[in-house]
Formats: structure tokens, sequence, C-alpha cells
């Protein structure tokens, strides 16, 4: 029944769509979001950078945009109809949209895609990332110094490379600080439901986790902190409204730069497939204001954030091994982003068996 | 505060609002009438509630906006197949839509403000009991509503003149007709009352499980609610015993995760669903008293023909 309606109203959202489509000399670069525009967290950031774009660009473009789409078959359908209005450009910006992508792409090759986060390209699709794990490696910093009990909880959604090696990171990085510290991951299967989001924060605090961090895509979660009195960070977007005195800092996606930059090179012709995976020193990846916190792990964020950004930090930077104590990188050594683009194992440290 | 106490109050939060949306439609259904925009009926509660708080401070006036809403909502449903004998199943489906859609519109000056969460209410005396206590007895307004709700419809369907009114234009609308009972009436007091339930558990959403707005933020409990009707054969008690177990399951495993017992997590996930649809098929397992429960006229138009 689910099921039916999510093709209803991918169907309806699609007509609404194609009823607004219909000045003809503007190129048209269009968005497919996995969730709302407002959810205040993944797709509001997405929804911030086509605004960005369309202010930059102002009357020669229009961005189109379709909200809530699921992942799956729905999505294939969705971003068909995309193509078929007339895009020139359509950003796919979730990760479960890949294969639809790829698949649309092949019947449609005048139309240039770009897929986010994902690993599979063609001629006509590129993909675009942030490195996220950047930021997760100082969150886990901060998480270290700021635990009381040496436990954070960390919620996430589908154990897809990206939330995988957003675990590591985040978990590497707190041991880096405190080799004893240790974090409680609930997978909630879901990108986007504010209730189960809030019950699996309940459910991680009352196990006694006193930091709580989430790759879901609501601000529930920092809203449950932020009422049992224990910190948190925000995902995707600056939640500092659902928790003045909870978060300690976000990941924050700012896409906007590179829709401008390639929707620029879109109108030049000098579009190209790429796989751009651009982090902190790009500007693609922003941390929220540091907060809540003393000033002595304050600057410690801070010279972290620094030293990654000047490239004199990569946050997996050997030796580390992985969780069933095989060797993974030597003294020193860094990984190649295909293997971290592709990471479906745990590092050493992490206490929880990986969904297969 | 153990964790067999926080744990279960977690449940009490889950359960809630699927209990009141289902207890709603299992009187709509009754009637013979499905109606399958819970969904949309829910979120629009929840929207209307959380701007109502908003706008005057208080969550009980939240609570009348978010019941309100519900009902205006579902005497569309009413009005579309009743009065215009609409298809139901379309026209159900067509509400859920138009309700994530509305609700998406009212509450974008909403989205990222924080919410006033409904302030528990004490009981004297009964929440002082070890355990129980503030378990059942230091909750909130809506929690009182749903298992009021839930004792007042049992008794109402089955035990007053008018819930036997009901079952039977829900069993055969000609011959309740021919009684001289006003069929249409009915079923539009019935479609209004699962609307009112479905909107109050929309402000439980917004006002007590996570007191913000978030577009979308039923994410499908009205099509749970739903389900639990069927599979409690439209008996309230089941309902209630299923929306919590289904409460109960979604809770324990998010516990069983944390506690890293190592069991795949998409089993776990899919748990809450295999448990109740499992629990509520056994104990509904007597065909024929399954017969007797069901609504013989649900879903179909009733024109009369003179």
């Amino acid at each position: 029944m689910k099921k039916l309606l999510l093709a209803l109203a991918t169907s309806a959202a699609v007509l609404g769509f194609a009823a607004s489509a219909s000045a003809q000399d503007k190129t048209k670069i269009c968005f497919i979001y996995v969730g709302s525009k407002t959810d205040g967290g993944w797709t509001q950031a997405h929804d911030i950078g086509r605004q960005a774009l369309q202010a930059e660009f102002g009357d020669k473009i229009e961005t189109p945009f379709l909200e809530s789409v699921p992942e799956g078959p729905d999505a294939e359908r969705a971003i068909e109809r995309m193509a078929r209005s007339g895009c020139a450009l359509v950003f796919t910006t979730s990760f479960g949209f890949m294969d639809a992508t790829i698949k649309v792409a092949e019947k449609f090759p005048d139309v240039k895609f770009e897929h986010a986060t994902g690993f599979k390209s063609a001629p006509n699709v590129a993909t675009y990332n942030s490195r996220f794990y950047e930021g997760r490696y100082i969150q886990g910093q901060i998480a270290a110094k700021m635990s009381q009990k040496g436990v954070a909880g960390y919620i996430a959604s589908f154990p897809i490379p990206e939330v995988v090696m957003g675990i590591n990171a985040f978990v590497h990085g707190a041991q880096s600080v405190n080799p004893d510290f240790k974090v409680k991951v609930i997978w909630a299967n879901t990108w986007f439901d504010p209730g189960k989001e809030a019950d699996a924060a309940k459910a991680l605090i009352d196990q006694g986790v006193d930091i709580l961090t989430q790759h879901t895509d609501t601000t529930a979660p920092m809203q449950v902190a932020a009422e049992r009195g224990i910190k948190a960070f925000g995902q995707a977007s600056d939640m500092i409204k659902a928790g003045p005195e909870t978060q300690l800092t976000a990941i924050v996606d700012t896409w906007g730069a590179y829709y401008i930059k390639r929707t620029k090179e879109l109108l030049d012709g000098t579009w190209k497939s790429e796989q751009v995976w651009d982090g902190l020193k790009d500007g693609i990846l922003t941390m929220a204001p540091y907060t809540n916190m003393p000033d002595d792990v304050k600057k410690m964020a801070e010279d972290t954030e620094a030293k990654i950004r000047s490239g004199e930090l990569h946050p997996f930077t050997g030796p580390i091994k992985k969780q069933d104590g095989s060797e993974w990188l030597k003294d020193g050594e860094k990984p190649e982003d295909g293997v971290l683009l592709g990471m479906n194992f745990y590092i050493a440290g992490v206490d929880d068996k990986l969904p297969q | 505060m153990g964790i067999i106490e926080a744990i279960l109050l977690t449940v009490v939060t889950a359960a809630t609002p699927l209990v009141l949306a289902a207890i709603g439609e299992l009187v709509t259904e009754r009637a013979g009438v499905l109606n399958l925009g819970v969904e949309g009926m829910m979120i629009m509660g929840a929207v209307l509630a959380f701007a109502a708080t908003q706008a005057t401070g208080s969550p009980y006036v939240g609570i009348l906006a978010g019941i309100g809403g519900g009902a205006l909502f579902s005497l569309l449903f009413g009005f579309l197949t009743l009065t215009l004998v609409a298809n139901q199943v379309a026209t159900g489906l067509a509400l859920t839509i138009l309700g994530l859609g509305i609700s998406g519109q009212i509450g974008e000056a909403y989205v990222g403000m924080s919410g006033t969460k409904l302030p528990p209410i004490a009981i004297p005396g009964l929440s002082e009991i070890p355990y129980l206590g503030p378990l059942l007895f230091k909750q909130d307004l809506i929690f009182y509503i749903s298992i009021a709700l839930v004792i007042g419809v049992n008794w109402f369907l089955f035990r007053s003149r008018a819930g036997l009114k009901i079952r039977a234009i829900g069993d055969n609308h000609a011959s309740a007709h021919a009684l001289g009972i006003g069929v249409i009436r009915t079923r539009y007091l019935a479609v209004l009352f699962g609307g009112a339930c479905a909107g109050l558990a929309g402000a439980q959403l917004s006002l007590v499980y996570t007191p913000q707005w978030v577009e979308n933020m039923s994410a499908g409990r009205g099509w749970i609610a739903l389900a639990l009707v069927v599979f409690a054969s439209w008996r309230p008690w089941r309902v209630l015993a299923g929306g919590y177990l289904f409460g109960a399951v979604s809770i324990s495993q998010l516990h069983a995760q944390a506690l890293g017992l190592g069991i795949p997590s998409q089993f776990l996930s899919a748990l809450p669903y295999i448990a109740t649809v499992v629990v509520l098929v056994l104990i509904s397992h007597n065909r024929r008293m399954t017969l007797i429960n069901t609504p013989a006229s649900l879903g179909k138009p009733f024109v009369p023909d003179r």
C-alpha cells in the first residue's frame, strides 16, 4: 500500500512539475531530491545550493525540482520525466538514485547528469561528493574530549560506503584522543523519519551515551539530546536552532559553489564527466561554529580543521587495522579515494557488527 | 530510572499515535466506510496543531486545532464518497496525497522552529505507584484520551444502541436503510470521528513525539494504523494490543542494536511488522469470528433508492 501511495505521489509530483515547465528559451537545470526541501538537513542543503545557482544566473536558467522522490523504481520514472521535459543538466541528489541515473542517462545521451555521492559514472554522468569524513573525524575528536562516559551514540541510516566511512572516521578521530572511546551504533534503516530517529536517540541515551551524532536527515535527534541535556552534532545543515545549548558543531554541506561552477561549464560548452570529491579545503564542506565547548576543545578542533585543510593531516593515516584484525593501512600510508568510496568494512575499534 | 522503565516510556510515546488513528479508523470502517486517507488526516492534524500552538503558545489549543483539522479534512472525504458517491479507495488515496501537499505548504513557515512539548499531567496518588505510576499516570493528556477512547469505543460499539446501528450499517446498509436508520448521516459522523482521531494522532506527533514540524513527519504511521485495524479484525482491544506490540518491538529492536547483539539490522527493522502481523493473525485465527467482525459493506457505496 505504501509503495502504491509513493508511486501515486511521485506521479502527482511529476505532473505538477510538467505543468509548471513552460518557458523554452531558458536552460533548465533540474534537481531530484530524496526528501522534503525543508527537512532542515540533507535536502535543504541541496535546495540552498539550487537557490544560490538560480540567484547567480537569474533569468538565464530555470531550476525545477522534484521533492520526496523515493529511492528505487520510482526514482527512475521521476528522473526520466525530468530528462524528457527538456532539462539540460539533472542533479540527482541521493546515493540511492545511482542505478536509476545511469539507466536514464543511457536513454538520453544528450542530457547531462550529475549524481551525488555515488561511484558509477558514464560519458554524460558525472559524480560529485563531499569529503564528509573529514568533518566526522573532527567530531570524533570533540566527542572524545567532551564525553564524561567515553561512549557516543551514532544514528546511522543505511549500511552504504558513505555511512560506514563516516562511522570509521568518527571512531578513528575519537580514539586518536582517547584510545578506549566507544561508539554505539543504531541503524535506523531510513533517511527520514523524525519519530524513529527520536526513538533511536532515546534508546542510545537510555543505554548511557552522553554524546550523539547522526547520519539521518532530521533535527529530531538533536531535539531529544537537548531535552535530555546531552551534547550532539548536527548533520548536513547547521542545526543550532534545534539545540542552541546542545549542538557542538555540524557538518554543513555547501553545494552552491559547485552547482554554479558546473552550470557555467555547461553553458560554456566545457562540461565534462568528472568524478569530483572535494572537502574542507574546497569549501564544499564547512563546519558550523564550534559551540557549547571549552576553549581548549575548540582550539583542538580548529587546529585539526586547519591541518586537514592544508593537507597536513589525512583522517585515515596508517597504521590502521580492519575490524577483523587484518592490516588495512601501513604506517604513514593513506588510502586511495576508490577504496574509501567503496568502504564496506569497519576499522578496528568500532564496537558494532556491520550489517551485510 | 531503570532501563526497562525508560524503554516502556518510549514505547508508550511510539504506540499512542498508532492506537489513536487506528481506533478512529475502526469506527469509520465499522460503519462500512473505508477511508485510506488516514495518513493525510494525520499530517493535517500535525501541522495545524503545531501552527496553533505557535500562534497561541498553548499546546491545548494545538490539540483542538489538530482534532478540528483532521475532522474537517475527513469531511471533504465524506462529501466526495458519501454525497457524491465517489470511489472510496481512490478518494482516500487522493486525500493522503492532498494532505501531504497542503501540510507542507502550511508548514513551510514553521520548519526549524522548536515547538512546545505537551506537559505531562501527574494524577495525584496513582502516579506515586512504583514502576506503573510514572508509566501510566504521569503522561500527557493525549495518552489519557487514547486509552479512554479505546474503552469508550469498545463500550459504544458493543453495548450501546447507537453502536449497534453503526455495526448494522456496516454489515448491510440496505437492510439498515429499510429499518429507517439514517445510513448517510451516521456514516458522516463515523467518518468525522475517524478524522478527529487521526488529527489527534497527528497532534501527538508534533506536540509530544517530536515537538517540531517537519514535512512528511507522519512517515507512514497512518498506513500502519490502517493495517492494524484489519489485522485486529475490527476489535478495539486488539487495536490497542497491536499498537503497543508494534511500538514495543520497534523500540526493543533499537535497543538490541545499541547493545550490539549482532543481529542484522535489516531484519530487526522488519521485526515490528512481522511480529504484529503474526500475533494479530494468531489471535484472530477463528475464521467464523473474523467473518462476523468484518463489516460486510466495507467500501461499498450506498445510494438510497427511495
